[in-house]
């Protein structure tokens, strides 16, 4: 089952090394990755998607947490979260047929027509990841994708509650 | 005038002195050489200089578990931070606390492969607690403080330090800040058990028929062995020690049932099978405890006290996990069954102990004995006598390791020393010689074989610097037994690459390293060899004895069966 976990982590060199690490050598998935600063200068925040039965994933959870530069570690699949994640893609364009169908898919989608080329568009969607692979099929569908770009997710959850030290 | 300002060679030795630390073992080199001047201008602080870093890892993780204080080593950058990784990955696997203080090259060199430059960090990120990249000579103080604290609170572990050269450069001086206490808002290692479920545990445990106890490293490292006894003889409980927990209950105890795991005793490991609950205290469900894990104890509930969150349902699923520390959770759980209305079934206890006493009575460490050739067993247990059970016995890995467990029963935690979880040959002589830095007037045992002894011989030297007087007790069987046993049952018997021609004469080589070597080929001899070996008090004796090299190591689990599905000799089966 796919996860979204949330860790807030001292802002210091190598913490992201050790996430990273711990991953790789406990053999656990990562499906995507992001990291950033936060209002708080001290901590950055990492947004890592991964999958895994129950068992796995309390692990990670406790391996992760067990790390001495974290700070908070929380499974946003748990509570109720809004996730986005920002995708770039170039698609061929070629012909009026092409474009109005590519056109269209943006349309649909609320995604935008961010550059054009001579023979390509690169279109633009911020949406949850689910979505986005659903918005990449139809593409594929209607033209070829020549190069694509993803963020990785993240999360945060609904209402007051705030993940912060 | 009284010095007020201090550079940073100085600031780490007088923090280690703030930490109390006695010994540092390392070797010098050039990014550590103004280290190394401050360690000479001081006279608090002894540094003991090994020949070859992964012995000062090996010698400051025995002094700390010996002792229990933090294990101190400082190596250069390079070779010399590299050398140590076998040695921190030996006391993270036993969660032993180590310091190891890395020099490191010059901060404006880093990333450009200067001459003896290794990211040691970045090496050891997989096998450390944690580590520091010290940026500035005044921040000295407080990263060695906190390394203290991480690598001996919660569960304890190795933490490196990496000083690069430029701030510990005798030119530039600082105040000395010592921080009085060290608080980290990300490390707050859980004390307290949770209250409900000490609640839970105390009731599985007092309505349990057939009730185990399973103790692991954790009660020695967290010094509660007074309150598992305490805890066994409320409970009257049968009790089992890991490989790490030996000590943890006296070997001798009339509850101790012996070893569970592997090698383990029959009893012990019939008990875990058709135990209804099992109190599983500091240890961590380890493969070699059992077995296969979907055959494991099917029948039992499983109460797990851990102060590690993440060895709770790693292996096996814990029912009640209880996450905190060893002294606390054995005050509560005291306290608890004391108060408690419910009461053990004591008829139904007996019937339990009955069906254990029939286990028992397999005798599953008999074997047999033989004129001729000396069996490695009957040399574990003269030296056991010849102790009186007292020594510190540290080990190295292998057949050896495993006839020192089953057959020197020890009386107290930290008596038995050794590489259990990542089963470091070489740990051995190291090990017993750390011991003996910290404890000199106590006897001091390498049990150790032809394999492991040649791991790190060359500190034969060091003891004879320091003047250890450390007993090796090579049981020598011109082989690399424990892989020999595992080629003779799962391999028919294609010896590849575990015997050892061209030996050296190990008495001659103890010799002209300046101790005493006395070789023992046959079993008349032995006992004239202990008394001799034993009557020597200062100077390190070299006991080379040979064993029969077709001995295997009994009882033995039977490969992805259940935990009591054991060889209790060969062909037949427990």
């Amino acid at each position: 089952m796919r996860r979204i976990l949330s860790i807030l982590l001292e802002n210091e060199p190598g913490a992201l090394s050790r996430i990273v690490g711990l991953f790789s050598q406990r053999a656990y998935n990562i499906d995507s990755l992001t990291v950033g600063t936060t209002d708080d200068q001290t901590l950055s925040r990492i947004t890592i998607t991964t999958h895994g039965d129950d068992r796995v994933v309390e692990q990670i959870t406790k391996q992760v947490n067990k790390l001495v530069d974290v700070l908070k570690v929380q499974d946003l699949t748990e509570v109720q979260h809004i996730e986005r994640e920002l995708l770039l893609v170039k698609v061929y364009a070629r012909d009026e047929t092409m474009r109005a169908a590519v056109t269209r898919i943006a349309d649909v989608y609320q995604g935008a027509i961010i550059d054009m080329g001579k023979q390509s568009y690169t279109l633009q969607l911020l949406s949850s990841s689910e979505k986005i692979e659903s918005f990449l099929d139809m593409l594929r569908h209607e033209s070829d994708i020549i190069e694509l770009v993803r963020s990785g997710a993240v999360g945060i959850g609904r209402g007051d509650k705030a993940l912060r030290a | 005038m009284v010095q007020t300002q201090f550079n940073g060679s100085e600031l780490v030795v007088k923090a280690l002195k703030a930490l109390e630390v006695e010994y540092i073992f390392g070797y010098p080199g050039g990014s550590v050489l103004d280290l190394y001047d401050a360690l000479f201008q001081q006279s608090d602080i002894e540094h003991v200089l090994v020949r070859h870093e992964q012995a000062a890892t090996h010698m400051a993780d025995g002094y700390a578990r010996a002792t229990g204080e933090v294990g101190v080593v400082l190596a250069t950058s390079g070779p010399g931070a590299t050398n140590c990784i076998t040695g921190i990955a030996t006391a993270y696997m036993d969660s032993i606390p180590m310091v190891v203080l890395s020099g490191q090259v010059p901060s404006n060199l880093i990333g450009d492969d200067a001459f003896q430059e290794t990211d040691i960090v970045g090496c050891s990120r997989p096998i450390v607690k944690h580590s520091f990249n010290c940026r500035s000579a005044e921040e000295i103080p407080t990263v060695l403080a906190k390394a203290f604290y991480l690598a001996n609170s919660g569960r304890p572990g190795p933490v490196v330090v990496e000083l690069p050269k430029d701030i510990l450069n005798p030119q530039l001086k600082f105040n000395f800040n010592m921080p009085n206490q060290i608080e980290m808002r990300t490390y707050n290692p859980s004390v307290k058990g949770h209250g409900k479920q000490i609640k839970k545990a105390v009731e599985a445990i007092l309505n349990a028929k057939r009730l185990v106890i399973y103790s692991g490293g954790g009660v020695v490292l967290s010094d509660t062995s007074d309150k598992l006894k305490e805890l066994v003889e409320t409970l009257n409980a049968p009790i089992t020690n890991t490989l790490m927990g030996l000590g943890g209950i006296s070997g001798t105890h009339p509850n101790f049932i012996g070893m569970l795991g592997m090698h383990g005793s029959v009893e012990a490991n019939k008990a875990m099978a058709n135990a209804d609950v099992i109190l599983a205290l500091g240890a961590r469900f380890d493969d070699r405890v059992t077995n296969n894990v979907k055959k494991f104890c099917p029948n039992a509930t499983i109460v797990h006290v851990d102060v590690d969150p993440t060895s709770i349902s790693k292996t096996i699923k814990a029912h009640i996990p209880v996450v905190g520390c060893l002294a606390t959770v054995f005050e509560q759980l005291l306290s608890a069954i004391n108060a408690s209305s419910e009461r053990i079934d004591r008829a139904a206890q007996e019937v339990w102990w009955e069906e254990i006493t029939k286990w028992r009575a397999q005798k599953c460490l008999a074997y047999e004995t033989n004129p001729e050739v000396l069996k490695p067993q009957t040399v574990i247990e003269k030296v056991y006598n010849i102790t009186n059970g007292d020594a510190y016995v540290c080990s190295d890995v292998g057949q050896h390791q495993m006839f020192a467990a089953q057959y020197y029963p020890f009386k107290n935690p930290r008596q038995w020393i050794n590489s259990g979880g990542l089963g470091t040959m070489g740990f051995g002589l190291p090990a017993a010689m750390g011991v003996k830095m910290a404890f000199p007037e106590n006897e001091v045992l390498c049990v150790t074989g032809d394999g492991s002894i040649q791991m790190n011989i060359q500190e034969l030297s060091t003891c004879l610097q320091y003047g250890l007087a450390v007993k090796i007790i090579s049981l020598n069987n011109r082989s690399l037994g424990m892989v020999r046993q595992w080629q003779d049952m799962q391999y028919g018997g294609r010896h590849s690459s575990s015997y050892m021609e061209s030996l050296p004469d190990f008495v001659a080589l103890a010799e002209s390293y300046g101790h005493i070597g006395i070789k023992v080929d046959r079993p008349d001899q032995l006992d004239e060899a202990l008394k001799k070996a034993f009557s020597i008090k200062d100077r390190l004796v070299f006991l080379d004895i040979r064993v029969d090299e077709k001995e295997h190591v009994y009882p033995m689990q039977i490969k992805l069966g259940a935990i009591d599905d054991m060889w209790l000799k060969k062909g037949v089966k427990a």
